[in-house]
């Protein structure tokens, strides 16, 4: 069996991954993929310790995880549609109206 | 293992069932409106507003479990409940001709308002982490599609754009503290959670450690506390106005509700490690709120960054975690309803469809213009300061007073030093409107006569008022709500 410890490693290394992509990019797309990233390193986390402890919460959380992500989506992208329609741009450099 | 659904179960769930299911009627009526307004709409959801609060009250001191223990109808939740009620119902009210003002004809705000107050319940009454998740994410995800209401205003848009990437960030980070937490004690279940800090080994857990970390840094960004509040001002300026009032209120109640349940009946025990953190951001939340707001022309962002500094005196509270304290959380929650609403209940009855009205010099000789209005906003801003007789001194008085019984003085100099910085940009209002003569620009005629507003503008000076002579019953109400919290050290 794969050690806790690597699992959590790499949930890690994937949740860090998402959180330098959303400061460091600046397409809203873009960040909102990232901030899925992160989601889904939570996934890997709750998954791994389920493995680990034998324990079925962890995995039902993960189901939960999955329809709220699903959720956003729909709201979020809905939301970008709405300002590209407005700006023609989902550069979040460039949607600046208020101070950011 | 067998799981069965009983009766009790959906009792202790039955305020947010309200909700949800009168938001689904709501939003079923709006398919059946072809034309017309939408105050009908606003009517059934104050009803049901009123049907969700009778069901709390009559709960009052039952103390069910549901769902596995995931669920609890003390009087904690029900005493939140109440104040979400009263919250919501004051933001319908002056949403009525706020909709009618920026020719919003959408039923479906009605709706998503009852969504997140059902979303809200459910953070107050969850016993476990997944509970709490998912009342965040039913009130933040409909706070989203709030903010972005206004579609063809591209501030609205970016306001609804912003919130949702950054509510969106801190859940990410809430659930892996959530993730920390589970790996390290095994289960989600705040009590249990409670009860395996017990073992002294826990403590040289790494995962714990780390799990209350980001836990703090998700429900920060949440709560909007410095330094994670950047996104608040221009949330909360973008946004429609009584979606606004909404934000500052509503969430900010149910935040704390959850991370009152989550840091005393979960991590109780790291009491002595945690409460120093949250004195660092209490300290820093209510400088920086009190600080910037000084700097601010617009009213509405002003709001803003006052509610911050509200956020800072109520997290105050929580680093002491007694009985007083977490009372005084509850108390002022209800009294910030009040005030905030109130004020902005007046920017609404102010502004006219051409021009929002948000400026300081908007409202020059504004007291002259319309005395009442005028002393309605003077009582408003006495509170938000917490000058005595208003319900924002008590608030303010008992928060302090926890904090020095418990040996926390420097957080209350600091928390009374913020106060006195704050009076200078409430009075401002007060000092444009009584000493600056009208000039073409400022608003120079009464605004006309709006029932609702009038209501919600009566109601919150009322309750302002009340609370600041008669506070003896919900203080003591407050006080012995959270007593029933079961505080694991």
């Amino acid at each position: 069996m794969i050690p806790i410890d690597h699992i959590m490693i790499l949930s890690a290394i994937l949740f860090a991954i998402g959180v330098a992509g959303v400061i460091i990019r600046r397409n809203a797309i873009i960040v909102f993929l990232s901030i899925e990233l992160m989601l889904n390193a939570v996934n890997l986390g709750f998954i791994g310790f389920a493995t680990h402890m034998h324990s079925m919460v962890g995995v039902l959380f993960v189901f939960f995880v999955l329809v709220v992500a699903a959720a956003e989506a729909v709201v979020g992208l809905a939301i970008m549609l709405e300002i590209f329609r407005n700006k023609e741009t989902l550069n979040l450099d460039e949607i600046n109206l208020l101070k950011w | 293992m067998t799981f069965q659904l009983t009766q009790i179960d959906f009792q202790t769930i039955l305020p947010s069932m309200i909700m949800f299911g009168m938001g689904m009627v709501v939003l079923l009526l709006e398919t059946l409106r072809r034309s017309g307004s939408t105050t009908p709409l606003a009517v059934v959801s104050l009803l049901s507003l009123a049907a969700a609060g009778y069901a709390s009250a009559v709960q009052l001191g039952w103390g069910g479990q549901g769902f596995s223990g995931s669920v609890i109808a003390d009087d904690f939740s029900l005493a939140f409940n109440l104040v979400f009620v009263t919250a919501t119902a004051l933001v319908i009210l002056i949403s009525i001709p706020y909709l009618e003002k920026s020719g919003l004809k959408y039923g479906e705000y009605y709706a998503l308002l009852l969504f997140a107050t059902g979303g809200m319940m459910v953070m107050g009454s969850s016993l476990d982490l997944l509970m709490i998740f998912v009342g965040l994410e039913i009130l933040s995800i409909s706070s989203y599609i709030l903010c972005g209401m206004l579609r063809a205003d591209v501030r609205s848009n970016e306001s609804a754009m912003k919130y949702f990437l950054l509510g969106a960030f801190a859940t990410g980070f809430l659930l892996y503290g959530m993730v920390m937490i589970y790996g390290a004690t095994g289960t989600i279940h705040l009590r249990k959670i409670g009860a395996a800090l017990a073992q002294p080994e826990m403590y040289s857990n790494p995962y714990i450690w780390f799990g209350m970390g980001l836990l703090i840094v998700g429900f920060g960004f949440k709560l909007a506390l410095a330094p994670f509040h950047m996104w608040t001002p221009d949330v909360y300026e973008g946004a429609p106005t009584a979606v606004t009032a909404f934000l500052s209120v509503g969430p900010k109640a149910a935040g704390f509700a959850a991370l009152i349940r989550v840091m005393i009946e979960g991590l109780g025990r790291m009491h002595n490690e945690w409460d120093m953190v949250f004195w660092v951001l209490a300290a820093l939340t209510m400088t920086l709120g009190n600080v910037v707001a000084i700097q601010q022309n617009n009213i509405k962002r002003m709001l803003a960054y006052s509610s911050i500094a509200h956020a800072g005196y109520i997290l105050a509270a929580l680093v002491v975690a007694t009985e007083e304290g977490l009372g005084a959380i509850l108390f002022y929650s209800l009294v910030y309803v009040f005030m905030n609403i109130g004020v902005f209940a007046i920017l609404i009855l102010a502004a006219t469809p051409k021009n929002e009205r948000l400026t300081f010099d908007d409202y020059k000789g504004f007291g002259y213009v319309s005395p009442l209005l005028g002393l309605a906003m003077f009582v408003f801003m006495l509170s938000m300061m917490g000058i005595p007789l208003t319900g924002g001194f008590v608030g303010k008085f008992q928060i302090f007073k926890a904090v020095v019984d418990q040996g926390y003085i420097w957080l209350a100099i600091v928390g009374v030093l913020n106060s006195v910085v704050s009076v200078y940009y409430y009075l401002r209002i007060v000092v444009v409107m009584y000493m600056q003569p009208q000039d073409s620009k400022s608003i120079n005629e009464k605004p006309a006569f709006s029932l609702p507003l009038a209501v919600a503008i009566t109601a919150s000076l009322a309750g302002v008022v009340f609370l600041g002579i008669l506070p003896a019953g919900w203080m003591e109400f407050s006080s012995h709500s959270v007593s029933v919290l079961v505080a694991s050290f």
